[in-house]
Parts: structure tokens; C-alpha cells; sequence
């Protein structure tokens, strides 16, 4: 038997009821792991951490002493900072550097007693939509279109968590979520992610790409995954000034496919020209889906949608600009010094050879729109929209439950296919965006299989703190769905 | 009237017009943002936090102390306190800043407008002039550079790095380096009583960046320099004079004053261009997205005014009501240390004029020639207050009081204990005084001839007798009243 | 607004980013392009509304006045390129 077909629940029960141990797991996983380097999901490897953490949870099963994910071994994603253990965020910028701090959500995930596989590869900095920008080469997708052998991309920004799940090298991983960079990969892998409502999940000990947007959530296989390890990720954290201070809900324990009395808003504005029908189609699914488990579409509005990423692509540059100003070379992570040049001749040599081509385009951006004679015209301007934005969602939400969307305009990818325009790149997280930018929970559950034999995604948007709704009209999708069949292992 | 300064020129006189933007370190336990020690003096790097070392992924907490002193600093100058406010990034690359930028507050301050009065003549303290305050907001301060250590390189150090600052901006409303010198004592002053900053210019607690520019007096306002981070108030001073009389040559010998930051050079007290810390400045200010707005209630308000001690002006007004001169009400009033200690001694019941005259002008001489601290535990305001009630009670002469301060001080004891142990109780007992006065005529008659044929210098001599015969111990008012009586009767 | 090879070297030196003249050319149009792009928010109405502030409304906590941290050198020190007498070593600045 091999334990990496399980999902994180079936683990933890069986686990728990004594069919195999814990350090089976995860030498299953550990090996699982070791078999898969072509899929370059994995930026380190800890399969010792993994095994210590398995056999605390073996010893902990002798003295009924279990903590609610003891017996699981995660992936990380390379953003979160884990002690002793090296965390780049995907950049050459910071290959070499070895945080002597843990995360708040990764310290979380220990405490609850989860195991960690290693570090998963990532856009550089979680700047990407493809896994293109990493400076330790792409992430591959265990998906391949029918018929072909070219290499997929698993989405980004959390592409080696996506891959990862997907392939069966981790049950569950840890992704964060800036402007749809959870659920557009687990779209694209035909997986589940949650990114709950902004300042659920502590970011102490993230690394920054937009404060303001960043949120940490989980990639699972199931919707009960994501229920369990959220519950693990999330709480109040007093050294995140933007931390909510709000009680962790139970839920899985909440979990619940009848979506009787609930309204489903469809949002007219989503309807974007140019969407492949395939995508359309699902989406007319989900809300069938939806509506056979009680719950009551009605059309709402969101009417300034098509100025969400546009006002994103401001704001989240802006914030990157400054947040990344950190790695000048002088405290950690690359130096670069030249020969008889000064410290700012050492700043711009570090930070010219330390970032990539896309990091260096939104710190420009974000540079650009916070210089003398722009902020106003902007980065104000943009954050005005923003409260349009919320407003909009506000106004929905007095009117449904939750809203259903697709979660990205297309299927997966081949690599390389929208690396050279920027914009076309930007346009995958159309959807995903809106909520980023009013903090609220959002979901992406797989929906079905495209004419190319790839996964697409549906995506749920909750109000604010109302994480269960998402979770179970998740869950009755995931009950209606056509059950994913991951892909044959090639790798 | 306040005299006027100007500079003289060719082309007529020229007035100076300065504005201070002082950076105030607040005093408290913890950073700004970090739980790390701020105490001065550590080893490099100790009092680091990983948030203030800006490792990837570390945030910024606010510490409740910072923004309840800014309050409390704001409310001593009577200013508007914004109950909201924000923090916004500064943003700068340079090796003393280690997130690349600097939280401050442009936006929207913790503190609006307010005022301080100042008496630019000491020897005219009721001469006075009333500067407006911009604003008061709250940063991080930066790190250290140190750049003597190695040839090659820099060393840093993050010690200083989050420490909370206020940066009190006043308006450009002085006229002379006199002005400015009262209005920096004054705040000084002021944030001393309140207690939000200890003022200690040479750790660098209080340092200003001086911004100057010079005009013909009713014409529009010149071009002014901004000197970067001087630490005394008379460098200060210097600043302004140097820098006037620049800009004024430079006007006058048909140039342009540049708009630029300098430095100061405390050794040739002059100021010289500063390579600025980015080639064009632009610091892209914007709110920082890791904190929320700062919203204070109304209890928190309360609060920091209900904790605010009596201030300055307050205390000065009141020293003058009892009676007590301007210029030593100014003087005691000045120093927190100095106001606290002379209110104790009018709590311990001395006469406020003679406690004046005494902590003002009698005190200090005895205190410096003993080489002993105003502060020394062993100068407390009550051995000062018994000593002041025997004066006045006539039990000592105010010679004997300086005599009895001075053994108490080098022996300790209480001063009446002193006096009585010493037998220096002075006597007013007419009787045994005119006794000894007799016996002093009697055993002196031929003096007492010339005395009365026109002699009149040699009264001294004879109130001399009869203190010696009274071993000091008479009231020598008595003693003269009995000898007036006598010779002159 | 469109911003010249100018405007980007000025932005790269802000950024404290070398550019070599090809890659500054490359951006040029790039930085264009998403300029003109996101410029499509000029349409939006937004007269007397105010810039967003909180992305999920709350009340900024304060910390008590309480050291509870530093004293950990090594650790701040553990990944500097360049450390020497306790000190982070930087390139000579001349002020
Ligand atoms: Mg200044
Ligand atoms: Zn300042």
C-alpha cells in the first residue's frame, strides 16, 4: 500500500486508528518526494524533519497525546521562513540565506503537529503566474495536455505546492496568495486552495511581496484538506499588526454540503469577451451544481471588476517596491560589491544580479507610480478604486452568500507560451483579483476536465470571516463534480 | 520688545528667518516597533531585534508608550492632538536603514499645530516671543555608521535602529540664533517635565536640523539651507550666524543660495554641502501597508492630560505670584530637576522670596565648592528649609546659615541639631547683650572718646567686641540697636 | 503619460537597480505598455472617495512598553555577508 494516494484526512484517521504509522507516511512521502525531481516542485528536500516530526506523532499515539495534524508531513512553500532551513522566496537574491525564525503559520503547522517534505519552488517572490520567474528553474505540472509530452505549467504564484499536491509529493502544502496565486494554481492542478480573509493567517515570518494582499492558505486535495489545515494555519497573532483578533472556527466540524437558504451571486461584470466557451460552460455547471444543493442563484453586480487589475498591478507593485528595498546586501542574502565602488555602486550591482527580469519589472513599476509627481495620479487613484472595489463586494453581499466565478480565464498553459508579454500573464488572475484586493476569503475547487484533457477550477468568494460558506459550497461542488483523475505518473 | 538681529550689508541689512525640525527620542523601554532595548551605550548590535535588522518577513507592532508620550508632548504645547493618524515609509536606500525605508508619519501626524513662548533675553525673562509648532510626529530613528574602524569598510550598527523619535517641527517663526537657542531650551524644557524625552543632547536624546534662510526684512521668504543633526544648542546658534552671514555674502555678491542640506563642523563651526543620501531626493512616501491607522479613544486622551505634570509657564507664573523675583522664578523653573526640588522645599514650609534667593543664589556656590551634585541625595530641600526657618526665626544669621549648610553637608545630621550641637543659637536676650555691650564700652573708653568726638568708623569695632564676646552667637541687629542707644543717644 | 529610456534610468537609480542600456531599452516599452494599461482607472469616477486604509476594518492594536527582545547578535548576524567585530561591514561611505 502506498500511502501518498490518501488525502490529509484519511491519513489522520488512519493514522489514528492504527492501520500504519506515522513514519510510514512519511517515508512514503520522503520517497515519493526523492522520485520526483523532474516535476522541480521541491527547492529542499527535509525528509529528516519529516520523519523526526513522524516519529514525535508515533510516540504521541502511545501516550494519546495526538495533536490534530500529527502523523502529516506538508510541503512548504518556500516563502514562509523555517528555522535553520534555507528560504529564498525562489530568488537568487536570497539562495543561500538561512532564517534563524519560523514562520507564525509554519510555527502553527509544527505545533499541530504536521511534519515538513521541504521547501517548494515558487515565482521569485511570488511575482508570476507560471512558476517562469523562479531563479531555480520552473516548476513542471504533473498535467500534460492529451496526446503531448510539453511541459505545463502548474500556475504560480504557489506553483510548487500545486505541483506538489498534485503529483502526490505532499498531501497537503502551504501557499500564499497575493493576487490569486493560490487558486489559479490549484485551478490549474486540479486541486483545492483557500485563501481565507486577509489577516487570518499571521504573516510574521513571510517573506513580503504586498502586505496589504498577502494572505497564507492551504493546497489540499479535498475541501476537507483545506478545512483542516486552515484551522492549523490560521489565528491571532500579536506580532502582525493587520492580524485579525477573532476566534479560529471549527471548520471541518462546520463542514456541511447542503446549501439550503444560501444565494449564490453570479456577478454579470465576470462574463469577459473572449472567455473560451469551455470556461463558460463550467461556470453554468457550478451554478447547476450549486443549485442542487438548495442553494438560490441570483445575478448581482460588481461593477468595477475590469478595473481590479489594473488597480492591482498599481498597488501591488507599489508595496512590492518598497517591501523588497530590504535586500540591499548589507544584512543577508547576495552581496555584490565592486571592485573600488562604494555602497551604492554595491546596492545596484546586488539587486541587478539578485532579482530576476520580473521582479525588477514591479519594483520599476512600483517605483515609478510612488515617484514625486505620480503618487497622486496612481497610487491614490488606485487605492480610491480599491474602496470602490469593496464597496462593490459590500453591496453584493447584501444581496447572496457567497458568489461563484470561474477561477481563471483558461486552462493551464504550456511554458513559455506568455512569458514574453506581461500583460497577457497578468490577465490569468482577472478573477482571483477582486478579492484579493477587498481581503476576502476565496476558494478555487476543481470543476472538471477541459477538451485538452486539463483541469479547470471553479471559485468561491466569501464575505468577510465567513470562510465556512466558501468551504461548503466547496464541498458541494466537490460532491457533484466529475472526481479528478490525477494524472499517470511520468516524472 | 525683542531687539532685532540683522546682518549688515552693502545693500542694507538683511534679517534671518530660521525653523527647527528637532528629533526628540522618546523615552521608553522598547523600540518604536520591536520589543528591543533602547538604553544607550550597548554593545554594537545587542539591542537588535529581527524586526529592527528588517530580516524578510518580520512587522512592525507599535509601542503604546511612544504614542502616549508624542500625545502627552503635544498636549504640554497646547496642540491639536489628531485622534487619527498614520504611518507612512520614508523611503531611502543607505546602510544605516535596513528595511530601505524609514516609518514616519507625512500624511497624517499624531500632532497638529500648536506653541511654545520663549524669553530669547535671559536677563529679560519677561520679554517674550511665542513660536508656532507645525506638527509633532513619531518615527523610527536609523542605525549607526561607523566609519573610523577599518580602511575600507563601514561598520554598522543596528542598536539605534527603531528607536522612537518625535520629530517636532516648529514653524520658520525665529529671527535670531537667540531665539532659536531659547526656543530649543524651552521645548527641552518642556519635554523634560513632561517626561517624554530626556533631553540629553550629547547621546544624541535631542538633535535639530536647522533650517535657515535670509531676506530683506518685509520681502519674501529667500532660499534656506537645511543643516542636518546638530546636537547642542549653541552649535545651533552658529549654524544660524555662519550660515546667514553666507547666504547674505552670497546674495550680496550677486549668487544664488542653493536649496541643499548641509552639515555642520562643530570644530570650525562652519557648514559645508552634504552629498545627499540619494542623488534626487525622492522619497516616495506612502502609508505602510503592514500597520493600520492609529485611532485614539477618548479614555487614552484623558489619560495622557490627566498624567501631564505642571509645566513651565505654569509653574513660572505661580513662583512669580508668591513673590518670588521673574528672573529666579525663570531661573528655578527651567530645570525640571531644579522646579521639583524648590517646590519640595516650599512644601517643607520656607518662605518663598528667602527659598529663592537661597536655592538661587547662596545654594549653588556652597554646592560647587563642595564639589557636590545639585541632584546629591545628601542636598535634600528639607535640611535647606530647616536651616531657612532659623533665619527667619532669627535663631541664625544668614552668615551662620552658609556655616551650618556646609557642616551638614560634609557631616550630616540634621542643621538644628547642628546648631544647637554647636552652640551657634544666636541670641536676642537684650539683657546679657547689653551687659556684654557695657563691659565692651567700659574696657574701651578711650575709643569711645573718638568715637563721639567724630570717629564714626569705629562702630564696626565695637559691634566686632561684642560679638567676639558673645562668641557670634548675638543677633547683630540687636546688637547694633543696643550700641546705637548707648554712643549715639 | 509615457516614460522615456530617461525616466527609466532615472527609476532604476531610485530603485538602486543597474541597468545596462539594453536591458533599459527592453523595459522601456514594457513600462509603457502596463503604464497605459492600468492609465484605463482615469475613467473611474472618484470624486470624494477616499483612498482605502484597512483592508478588513480594524483597530490598530498597541504593544506595552515591555523589552522583550534583542540580545540575540548572532542570530542578526548569522547570515550577513560580511560581519566583523560584532558589526555588519559595508563598502566605505563617505559622507
Ligand atoms: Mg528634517
Ligand atoms: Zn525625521
Amino acid at each position: 500500500m502506498n500511502l501518498t494516494t490518501k488525502t490529509i484526512a484519511e491519513l489522520r484517521d488512519g493514522f489514528r486508528a492504527g492501520d500504519f504509522s506515522a513514519r510510514e507516511i512519511a517515508e512514503d512521502y520522503n520517497a515519493a518526494v526523492e522520485a520526483a525531481d523532474t516535476l522541480n516542485a521541491y527547492l529542499v528536500k527535509t525528509p529528516e524533519v519529516a520523519l523526526e516530526a513522524a516519529d514525535m506523532a508515533d510516540k504521541a499515539r502511545q501516550t494519546d497525546d495526538l495533536k490534530p495534524l500529527s502523523g502529516i508531513p506538508l510541503g512548504m512553500k518556500d516563502l514562509f521562513a523555517t528555522e535553520g532551513v534555507t528560504t529564498s522566496a525562489g530568488s537568487r537574491m536570497l539562495s543561500s540565506f538561512k532564517p534563524p525564525y519560523e514562520s507564525t503559520v509554519s510555527a502553527n503547522l509544527k505545533a499541530a503537529g504536521a511534519g515538513m517534505l521541504g521547501k517548494l519552488n515558487m515565482d521569485e517572490f511570488a511575482m508570476g503566474s507560471s512558476n517562469e520567474t523562479c531563479a531555480h528553474g520552473p516548476v513542471i505540472s504533473p498535467w500534460r495536455r492529451d496526446g503531448s509530452n510539453a511541459a505545463i505549467t502548474p500556475g504560480g504564484s504557489s506553483g510548487g505546492s500545486a505541483s506538489a499536491v498534485s503529483a502526490r509529493i505532499a498531501p497537503g502544502a502551504t501557499g500564499t496568495d497575493t493576487g490569486g496565486s493560490i487558486r489559479q494554481p490549484a485551478a490549474f492542478t486540479g486541486i483545492c486552495g483557500i485563501k481565507p480573509t486577509y489577516g487570518r493567517c499571521s504573516r510574521w515570518g513571510i517573506v513580503a511581496f504586498a502586505s496589504s494582499l498577502d494572505q497564507a492558505g492551504p493546497m489540499a486535495r479535498t475541501v476537507r484538506d483545506c478545512a483542516i489545515m486552515l484551522e492549523a494555519m490560521c489565528g491571532f497573532d500579536p506580532k502582525d499588526s493587520t492580524s485579525l483578533k477573532v476566534d479560529v472556527p471549527q471548520w471541518e466540524a462546520g463542514l456541511s454540503a447542503d446549501l439550503k437558504g444560501k444565494k449564490v451571486g453570479i456577478p454579470r461584470e465576470y462574463r469577459i469577451d473572449g472567455t473560451p466557451a469551455e470556461i463558460d460552460a463550467l461556470w453554468d455547471q457550478g451554478v447547476e451544481w450549486l443549485r442542487d444543493a438548495g442553494a438560490e442563484p441570483v445575478e448581482i453586480s460588481l461593477p468595477h471588476t475590469q478595473y481590479a487589475l489594473p488597480t492591482y498591478y498599481i498597488i501591488a507593485p507599489a508595496e512590492a517596491s518598497s517591501n523588497l528595498a530590504r535586500y540591499d546586501g548589507v544584512r543577508y542574502g547576495l552581496r555584490e560589491a565592486v571592485e573600488g565602488g562604494g555602497l551604492h555602486d554595491m546596492y545596484k550591482q546586488t539587486r541587478e544580479d539578485g532579482f530576476g527580469d520580473e521582479v525588477k519589472r514591479r519594483i520599476m513599476i512600483g517605483t515609478y507610480v510612488l515617484s514625486a509627481g505620480y503618487y497622486d495620479a496612481y497610487f491614490t487613484k488606485a487605492q480610491k478604486v480599491r474602496t470602490l472595489i469593496k464597496q462593490d463586494f459590500r453591496s453584493a453581499f447584501e444581496q447572496c452568500d457567497l458568489i461563484l466565478t470561474p477561477t481563471a480565464p483558461s486552462a493551464a498553459f504550456g511554458l513559455g507560451e506568455k512569458s514574453d508579454d506581461p500583460i497577457a500573464m497578468y490577465l490569468n488572475d482577472v478573477f482571483a483579483v477582486p478579492a484579493s484586493l477587498a481581503g476576502l476569503p476565496a476558494m478555487s475547487v476543481p470543476g472538471g476536465i477541459n477538451g485538452d484533457g486539463l483541469p479547470l477550477g471553479l471559485h468561491l468568494i466569501g464575505n468577510e470571516l465567513d470562510e465556512q460558506t466558501v468551504l461548503n459550497a466547496g464541498l458541494a461542488i466537490e460532491e457533484r463534480a466529475p472526481a479528478i483523475e490525477l494524472p499517470e505518473k511520468w516524472w | 520688545m525683542v531687539s532685532e538681529y540683522r546682518i549688515k550689508s552693502a545693500s542694507g541689512e538683511y534679517e534671518v528667518v530660521i525653523g527647527l525640525e528637532v528629533h526628540a527620542q522618546v523615552t521608553t523601554q522598547a523600540k518604536l516597533f520591536s520589543g528591543a532595548a533602547t538604553a544607550f551605550g550597548a554593545e554594537p548590535n545587542t539591542q537588535v531585534s529581527l524586526v529592527d535588522a528588517a530580516m524578510p518577513g518580520m512587522l512592525p507592532v507599535p509601542n503604546r508608550e511612544c504614542i502616549r508620550q508624542a500625545v502627552r508632548t503635544g498636549m504640554a504645547i497646547e496642540a491639536q492632538i489628531n485622534k487619527w493618524s498614520r504611518f507612512d515609509r520614508k523611503n531611502y536606500f543607505y546602510a544605516d536603514l535596513p528595511q530601505g525605508y524609514q516609518i514616519s508619519q507625512l500624511y497624517h501626524p499624531l500632532v497638529g499645530e500648536g506653541e511654545i513662548t520663549v524669553s530669547p533675553d535671559e536677563k529679560n525673562p519677561d520679554q517674550t516671543k511665542t513660536i508656532g509648532v507645525e506638527r509633532i510626529h513619531v518615527e523610527q530613528d536609523a542605525g549607526k555608521l561607523m566609519h573610523d574602524q577599518h580602511p575600507t569598510m563601514s561598520y554598522v550598527d543596528l542598536n539605534r535602529s527603531g528607536v522612537a523619535l518625535m520629530e517636532i517641527v516648529s514653524k520658520p517663526d525665529m529671527r535670531s540664533p537667540a531665539e532659536a537657542g531659547a526656543y530649543l531650551r524651552k521645548l527641552r524644557s518642556i519635554l523634560r517635565y513632561v517626561g517624554s524625552c530626556d533631553g540629553n543632547m550629547e547621546e544624541g536624546s535631542m538633535r535639530a536640523d536647522v533650517n535657515v534662510s535670509v531676506r530683506k526684512p518685509g520681502s519674501d521668504l529667500g532660499t534656506r539651507t537645511e543643516t542636518k543633526n546638530v546636537n547642542s544648542v549653541r552649535f545651533v546658534m552658529q549654524v544660524i550666524e555662519y550660515e546667514a552671514k553666507r547666504q547674505v555674502k552670497l546674495i550680496e555678491e550677486g549668487g544664488e543660495v542653493a536649496q541643499e542640506t548641509r552639515l555642520f563642523d562643530p570644530g570650525k563651526g562652519t557648514t559645508r554641502t552634504l552629498r545627499s543620501k540619494e542623488d534626487a531626493h525622492d522619497y516616495r512616501y506612502f502609508p505602510d501597508p503592514d500597520l493600520l491607522p492609529l485611532e485614539l479613544d477618548d479614555d487614552f486622551l484623558a489619560e495622557c492630560r490627566a498624567s501631564l505634570p505642571e509645566l513651565p509657564d505654569a509653574k513660572l507664573k505661580r513662583f512669580e505670584d508668591l513673590g518670588i523675583s521673574p528672573y529666579n522664578a525663570a531661573v528655578l523653573t527651567a530645570e525640571v530637576e531644579t522646579a521639583k526640588w524648590f517646590d519640595r522645599l516650599l512644601d517643607a514650609g520656607a518662605e518663598p522670596v528667602a527659598a529663592s534667593n537661597w536655592a538661587n543664589s547662596v545654594m549653588p556656590g556652597i554646592l560647587n565648592a563642595k564639589e557636590i551634585a545639585f541632584d546629591d541625595e545628601r542636598n535634600t530641600p528639607e535640611a535647606s528649609a530647616e536651616i531657612l526657618s532659623m533665619v527667619d526665626k532669627g535663631d541664625i544669621s544668614k552668615g551662620q546659615a552658609k556655616e551650618v549648610f556646609e557642616i551638614y553637608l560634609d557631616e550630616g545630621g540634621s542643621p538644628a541639631k547642628i546648631v544647637e550641637d554647636k552652640g551657634m543659637k544666636q541670641t536676642s536676650d537684650t539683657g546679657a547683650i547689653e551687659a556684654e555691650v557695657d563691659k565692651v564700652l567700659a574696657a574701651n573708653a578711650d575709643k569711645v572718646e573718638q568715637y563721639k568726638g567724630g570717629k564714626e568708623a569705629l562702630f564696626g569695632f565695637f559691634v566686632g567686641q561684642t560679638m567676639k564676646a558673645m562668641r557670634g552667637q548675638a543677633n547683630p541687629q540687636v546688637v547694633n540697636q543696643i550700641l546705637r542707644a548707648k554712643l549715639d543717644g | 503619460m509615457s516614460v522615456t529610456l530617461e525616466d527609466v534610468r532615472h527609476i532604476a537609480n531610485l530603485a538602486r537597480i543597474n541597468l545596462s542600456d539594453e536591458e533599459a531599452g527592453r523595459l522601456l516599452p514594457e513600462l509603457n505598455n502596463i503604464l497605459g494599461w492600468v492609465e484605463q482607472l482615469g475613467e473611474v469616477d472618484t470624486d470624494g472617495v477616499e483612498p482605502l486604509t484597512a483592508v478588513i476594518e480594524q483597530k490598530m492594536r498597541l504593544r506595552e512598553d515591555i523589552v522583550t527582545d534583542g540580545n540575540i547578535r548572532d542570530k542578526v548576524l548569522s547570515n550577513a555577508p560580511e560581519a566583523q567585530h560584532g558589526f555588519f561591514a559595508v563598502p566605505k561611505v563617505i559622507e
